[in-house]
């Protein structure tokens, strides 16, 4: 979805010749990095706390 | 012949994320969508905007799916993990994302031995991009790396390996629970002991 919205901005950019456009990107790049970061470290938290990926093994609350 | 070129990186984007949807194995996926990273790739080269694509290489399809790679890798630390990998890397199952990936090389050969000035848009020359950047957009900048701050700390915060009381009785669980699937994805790594460090 990031990287739709990128292109999106990016080929707006290109019609009218900005470069605008390309720096949102950049932008957009640096939020994307931070949020796989972010997200890949929950999975590694889940995966330590429950030995497993299974979202069923995840249906307790204050686990 | 530009526009053709066009049409034909963004049909092999297209179809390789169609194909990531529908894979059942994460590496499988994981190979369409660096195909898929790359046909965007493409499309942006053809559109006059060489920064972004070399961006979209070094960035997507280099970093974020190497770190993506080093996670499945990460998590399936068990005996069963290397028959799991023989099976998931069939000698048949490259097939697929290297014609695509093909396509798209024959493209970028073809389009850097022409004039690679893309569409009737024009080009964008990186110069411009990094004169916008520190110019107007420079709070932007700022507040990029502001995040990215965040997100390490946060990731860092995250990995930090917490010892847990509860997690015993979440590995029993698991264990029992599931004992029978094996084979499945969901237990690699449940044949070690678990670790409570």
């Amino acid at each position: 979805m990031l990287n739709a919205a990128g292109l999106a901005f990016v080929v707006a950019g290109a019609r009218w010749h900005q470069a605008d456009g390309q720096v949102v990107f950049l932008f957009i790049l640096a939020i994307a990095a931070a949020e796989v970061a972010v997200g890949l470290g929950l999975v590694l938290q889940i995966y330590h706390r429950f030995r497993s990926l299974d979202v069923d093994a995840l249906s307790e609350m204050r686990g | 012949m530009e526009l053709l070129a066009f049409y034909i990186a963004g049909a092999v984007a297209v179809i390789s994320t169609v194909l990531m949807l529908t894979r059942l194995n994460v590496v499988h996926a994981l190979l369409y969508l660096i195909v898929s990273l790359l046909g965007v790739a493409v499309v942006f080269f053809v559109l006059g905007a060489p920064f972004v694509a070399a961006l979209e290489v070094i960035i997507y399809a280099g970093a974020i799916m190497v770190l993506f790679v080093f996670a499945v890798m990460m998590l399936n630390l068990g005996k069963h993990a290397v028959d799991m990998e023989r099976q998931w890397l069939t000698p048949g199952i490259w097939i697929g994302p290297a014609v695509l990936a093909g396509i798209l090389l024959f493209e970028v050969v073809y389009l850097a031995r022409g004039n690679a000035a893309g569409l009737d848009t024009g080009m964008v020359p990186p110069v411009e991009v990094g004169v916008a950047l520190f110019g107007p957009y420079l709070i932007g900048v700022e507040l990029a790396s502001m995040l990215l701050l965040a997100g390490l700390v946060g990731a860092y915060h995250l990995g930090f390996r917490k010892i847990e009381k509860t997690e015993i009785r979440h590995d029993a669980d698991t264990h029992e629970g599931r004992a029978d699937t094996s084979g499945d994805l969901v237990l690699a790594g449940a044949d070690q002991p678990a670790r409570t460090t």
